[in-house]
């Protein structure tokens, strides 16, 4: 009996070795993976009208090395190439087939604007490569059904204009609002949000005037302005850093008191605020789903601990008061999850499927409440936020966490 | 072989003088030996080279149209990057809107860059020099602007996706090289036109109107038509050039017809050799590869890099690379032929004293 025991015990020791021998063994690989390396690929404009957001590409590349030096993951350590296009779609397709069929890279992450992943979005989708975490907040990278290949990250712009539409609605009624926005699909999907929000009828009336920049444009002093003019008592900023920061020192100069709303793409203190002037920032509005570094509410956690051993170790190039370090630090956590939960199954298609089934993935630099989802037919994993008002030192957060779905 | 046409003027007597017996044949063999190159590197390197590849000869089509206009007729465009995207989404709009085939959308490329570039030609006959600079500056600036302004044809910001052309199916190839081909066919279609407008009457009378204005007119040389002719003729390989480049990469957006792209077109043709045709070709890969080498090198200050390569050749070679090359290849070929003339003259004389004596 014993010996049967015994002999039971060894062999199913032995069988589970084995199966662990063979799970090793049948590790399974797609192009850019290996028994001791992952290949990442990415696109950034470090050069160019957008180069503000290079430090998201340089922040997501001190993280890899951070998780490398630990230990990599499941043991293999991963290799960041990222690649400067300069916000030009034609060279984001070049360094993209670069990237693919020169340095063979298991998938790209988190290349970063519309244009340029609008560039990539067929030639990724048609090799079956991932497109994971897009950089861009429009609402087109949740597609499923025809581009199953890609998968956004952001909370789209769509889903916080719906977010401010329905806080206005319900809290200031009356309001005449005034929309200054980039001349693109950015700019475009905030104002669709907004609408929304509102309600198509409410919305004809409630905003009284629009205005728009385009990147090339040295200013937005005469749009603002022309908004002044109209009489509006709300002012909506959809606009890069370099124009958000213009546009609140312009509102200020004029002497104009409009309750401001600024979408979240600029609302960094460093990036944003600070340029413009803290004190002509005071009492602007807008919505969060990550972390203000600069919040002193987080600064005794042990998340905040641990991002800022993270930027004083590995991202010291990084300003600690710029809210794009703790994005791309949550953009390089979401892959880390993603390449955690393949185990040794680094084929496209196995990450691809783990990316599509996240359940409430917490990020320790996320707002509480607001986690991760995804399944089969929803590819937009952040879907919540919460508004925030800026009192000239730190965004302050009030109210609940919103859904903008 | 090419020659700059100024260098024409003074190498004409002396090659006269030593002409190789058979000179067109080897020239003949040569150009032959050259394509049938091009025509099998595609099949020896890697796909995305062939990308690269294409892109340079694309590239090459857009500096040789500007080289007729800049180098031969001394008419300085800083906005050709414009024209470029006029065929580059002419091309688009007509594949994506109408289903039109992509080999169908060269022609109307070709035609409507070529009426714009006349239109455009036109009011720029008033202006000369810097000021034509000028007023080219301001077209390459609102491009992007246009662009999006037109909208409901353009697709504005999100610009226009486009499915790859497939090759015939009777072709065992895949995408990249048959596009690599027909863009290198439509290359040296442009080289031949190209060739045969500059190496006659046009092109003496460019380059008359180029150096001397006056000097041009009193000659009875119709200047304004002679210009606008240029700037068409400039144009319409802009067109070709961009179309084709829309139908490589697949995806037009207003974010890539900037002031950047006109200015390295000028760039390409000064390194290359502005009054040259073979300095297009070098044009073209300083466009595709300096920057990428650059950034290699220094991912800090990839432009100040490749400023420094630009310095470099404008230094050591200011002609651009063929006008500079060029005539001292040419020069180093009479010499050996005037050598060989020489000794071949000196071995019939030695014969002829042989005989008499």
């Amino acid at each position: 009996m014993t010996m049967k025991r015994a002999l039971m015990a060894g062999l199913s020791a032995a069988g589970l070795i084995l199966a662990g021998g063979l799970a090793f063994a049948a590790g399974q690989y797609g192009p850019g993976a290996s028994d001791t390396e992952i290949k990442i690929g990415n696109t950034m404009p470090y050069s160019g009208p957008a180069s503000s957001y290079g430090v998201v590409g340089k922040s997501e590349a001190a993280y890899f090395a951070m998780i490398n030096d630990k230990g990599g993951i499941n043991g293999r350590k991963i290799k960041f190439i990222s690649r400067d296009d300069s916000y030009s779609p034609p060279k984001t397709v070049e360094a993209v087939r670069k990237l693919v069929e020169e340095d063979q890279v298991l998938l790209l992450f988190s290349t970063l604007g519309t244009p340029p992943n609008t560039a990539i979005w067929n030639y990724l989708n048609d090799n079956k490569v991932p497109q994971l975490f897009v950089a861009s907040g429009a609402d087109k990278w949740n597609d499923p059904k025809h581009h199953p290949w890609t998968m956004g990250w952001l909370p789209t712009y769509q889903t916080e204009g719906r977010i401010y539409g329905r806080y206005i609605l319900k809290n200031l009624p009356n309001a005449k609002i005034a929309v200054l926005y980039q001349n693109d699909d950015f700019g475009k999907d905030y104002l669709i949000g907004l609408r929304d929000g509102l309600g198509d009828d409410k919305a004809g009336k409630m905003i009284v005037a629009t205005q728009t920049y385009e990147t090339t444009d040295p200013t937005v002093d005469s749009q603002i302005v022309a908004l002044q003019a109209s009489g509006a008592d709300v002012l909506m900023t959809v606009a890069i850093p370099k124009f958000a920061a213009q546009a609140i020192r312009k509102v200020y100069d004029i002497g104009w008191k409009p309750t401001h709303f600024l979408c979240s793409v600029s609302n960094s203190v460093g990036a944003t605020l600070r340029p413009a002037g803290l004190e002509k920032s005071v009492g602007i509005i807008s919505a969060a789903y990550e972390k203000d570094p600069t919040d002193p509410q987080w600064q005794d956690t042990p998340e905040y601990k641990n991002w800022l051993a993270w930027m004083k170790t590995y991202n010291t190039a990084g300003n600690v008061a710029d809210g794009l370090t703790v994005s791309a630090y949550s953009f390089a956590q979401t892959m880390v999850a993603v390449l955690k939960a393949s185990g040794d199954n680094l084929t496209r298609e196995n990450v691809m499927r783990q990316a599509a089934s996240m359940h409430d993935l917490k990020l320790p630099m996320l707002l509480p409440g607001i986690t991760l989802s995804t399944s089969a037919n929803d590819f937009a994993p952040i879907k919540q936020m919460q508004l925030e008002k800026f009192d000239g030192a730190t965004w302050k957060l009030f109210g609940a966490v919103i859904s903008g779905r | 072989m090419e020659k700059s046409v100024i260098g024409a003027t003074f190498d004409a007597p002396a090659v006269d003088r030593y002409p190789a017996p058979n000179a067109g044949t080897q020239r003949w063999i040569a150009a032959l030996g050259l394509i049938a190159l091009a025509v099998v590197l595609p099949f020896v390197v890697s796909k995305y080279h062939v990308f690269e590849l294409t892109m340079v000869m694309i590239y090459a089509i857009a500096v040789l149209g500007l080289n007729i206009l800049a180098g031969y007729n001394g008419q300085i465009s800083l906005g050709h990057g414009g024209f470029f995207a006029a065929g580059a989404y002419t091309a688009a709009i007509l594949m994506h809107r109408y289903g039109v085939p992509y080999w169908a959308t060269l022609p109307p490329a070709a035609l409507i860059c070529f009426a714009l570039g006349v239109l455009f030609g036109l009011p720029a006959l008033r202006f000369e020099g810097p000021y034509l600079a000028l007023v080219t500056l301001a077209l390459a600036l609102a491009t992007p602007q246009l662009l999006k302004y037109f909208d409901n044809w353009t697709g504005g910001q999100q610009g226009i996706n486009l499915t790859k052309p497939l090759p015939p199916h009777w072709l065992v190839i895949d995408r990249d090289r048959w596009l690599y081909l027909i863009v290198l066919a439509a290359l040296l279609l442009a080289m031949r036109i190209a060739a045969n407008l500059l190496h006659g009457r046009t092109g003496r009378a460019l380059v008359a109107i180029r150096d001397h204005p006056i000097a041009a007119a009193a000659l009875g040389i119709d200047t304004a038509r002679y210009k606008t002719l240029a700037f068409g003729t400039s144009t319409l390989f802009m067109g070709v050039a961009g179309a084709l480049a829309a139908i490589v990469i697949g995806y037009v957006s207003p974010e890539g017809y900037n002031l950047f792209l006109s200015l390295s077109f000028l760039v390409g043709s000064a390194v290359g050799g502005i009054a040259t045709i073979g300095g297009a070709i070098i044009g073209g890969l300083f466009i595709e590869f300096v920057p990428n080498l650059a950034n290699d090198i220094s991912d800090a200050a990839p432009w100040a890099i490749y400023g420094l390569a630009m310095l470099l050749f404008m230094y050591t070679m200011p002609q651009g690379v063929v006008g500079s090359l060029g005539p001292w290849i040419t020069r180093s070929m009479r010499q050996i032929r005037a050598q060989r003339a020489a000794f071949a003259g000196g071995d019939e004389e030695h014969d002829g004293k042989g005989r008499t004596s």
